[in-house]
């Protein structure tokens, strides 16, 4: 067990530095997710929306930068040919759980920067913090576990860019629909109970989705 | 045609017709549907035949991943592709009864979103498939896609009717789990619901034995040359 958690660890550190070399994804995820944010808030304009489309558009922001970003990490692998020595210098769990870590962080380092922005483009606030901090990173842990897997899936295929969004969409949906109900909720100001049911769907899928990867993650990566 | 082997499926276009005939003339009307009730009797069928083909695709991707056999992908392959056709059949056909009923084609209805995210992974899954040029790992990837997505369905399946409200009537899923259907009604209905399955998995034996042929016939080929 700890023995798996050392070695992704291991992982995770090689993908850190690679990454901090180039600044690659975090640069391409961020500029994606400004501009998507630009696009939206000019072609809004002086208008005030209400929560029933702020909280849809925060989440679709999201959404897509996660499909812009994310899949580099299984991506790069293939393209400068590291992955079969990968392959055979660590067990498959950990390689999994490793880039999954990476894409975490990864997305976790966008929200702090995108998400202020945001609620300062949008000129509109939270009124329930406790509703939308873990919504936020129970929905980031989600999405991140979804781009991962799916990410090790495209790697091999062709035409990588647009597959990526079409393969995770569908499975991303729970994850969409709630969380989007529960970051209305905490802008409307409702009592934390009101998310309870959303915040365990976020939960339980993101727990299923990262155990039915490990499960069958060894099947993507071997050759 | 071998009439020794064959009887059945002369038996089941003969039980076919029969249904559609009685659909038409021996079920009578549900009172608040008029004359589109006659819709369940081929748009459920459908639906459920659509649902199975999903669920027999993923038991095959899994028993590949643990086998690695080729046929188990056929298997799962034709199912998925039967199970598109069946529905985009329900999709199609349950809009055009909306339609007339609720007066609009689409309004994202929980029965509605449920089948179009099922068309959507079928869709993904076909995308995928084209996107792999290996064999082997063509048939891996695509397993490993259909157990992730399967197991997405059934949170859809609870997130989304809290969501939207559903106008769609109920005869089968309810929380009563009584089906609200008259003697005849029901008589036609799980003949129909028979008819279609064993026409389904009839459909899927002969999309397995051209796929299967047709790759005997590739190999042949390589090795000839």
């Amino acid at each position: 067990m700890w023995n798996l958690v050392d070695k992704s660890i291991v992982v995770f550190r090689k993908d850190f530095q690679l990454e901090f070399r180039t600044r690659y994804a975090l640069n391409a995820i961020a500029m994606f997710a400004l501009t998507t944010l630009a696009v939206i808030s000019f072609s809004i304009g002086p208008i005030q929306l209400d929560t029933n489309i702020l909280a849809p558009l925060l989440w679709v922001i999201l959404f897509f930068s996660a499909m812009s970003g994310l899949s580099h990490i299984f991506v790069r692998e293939e393209e400068q040919q590291t992955a079969d020595t990968l392959r055979l210098v660590l067990p498959p769990n950990a390689i999994w759980l490793g880039k999954w870590l990476f894409n975490v962080i990864l997305l976790f380092g966008l929200e702090i920067i995108i998400v202020p922005v945001y609620f300062a483009m949008m000129n509109t606030q939270v009124e329930n913090l406790s509703i939308f901090f873990p919504s936020l990173i129970l929905g980031s842990l989600g999405l991140a576990s979804v781009s991962t897997i799916i990410a090790a899936i495209i790697s091999i295929a062709s035409s990588r860019g647009a597959l990526f969004a079409v393969l995770a969409f569908p499975i991303a949906l729970p994850i969409l629909f709630s969380a989007i109900n529960s970051t209305r909720l905490s802008m409307e100001g409702a009592p934390f109970m009101d998310s309870w049911s959303d915040l365990q769907v976020l939960l339980s899928f993101t727990i299923i989705i990262i155990t039915t990867s490990l499960l069958v993650f060894e099947f993507v990566w071997k050759r | 045609m071998n009439l020794k082997n064959d009887w059945w499926k002369i038996l089941l276009g003969l039980f076919l017709t029969g249904v559609i005939v009685a659909a038409f003339l021996y079920a009578p009307r549900a009172k608040a549907l008029g004359e589109t009730t006659r819709i369940l009797f081929f748009h459920v069928p459908c639906a459920w035949v659509a649902t199975l083909a999903f669920l027999i695709s993923a038991t095959y991707s899994i028993l590949y991943l643990r086998k690695n056999e080729v046929r188990y992908d056929a298997w799962a392959y034709s199912s998925a592709h039967i199970g598109l056709i069946f529905t985009i059949l329900a999709t199609v056909s349950g809009a055009i009864w909306a339609k007339e009923i609720w007066n609009a084609y689409w309004n994202w209805d929980p029965r509605q979103t449920s089948i179009f995210i099922l068309l959507l992974i079928y869709a993904a899954y076909f995308a995928l498939r084209s996107a792999v040029e290996d064999e082997q790992s063509r048939a891996r990837l695509a397993a490993v896609y259909s157990i992730i997505a399967f197991v997405t369905v059934p949170f859809l399946m609870f997130i989304v009717p809290r969501i939207y409200e559903s106008l769609h009537p109920d005869p089968l899923i309810n929380a009563q789990g009584k089906i609200k259907m008259d003697v005849k009604m029901r008589q036609v209905f799980f003949a129909s619901l028979f008819g279609f399955t064993v026409m389904f998995l009839w459909m899927l034996r002969l999309k397995v034995q051209i796929l299967l042929m047709e790759r005997k016939l590739e190999s042949q080929i390589v090795t000839e040359r």
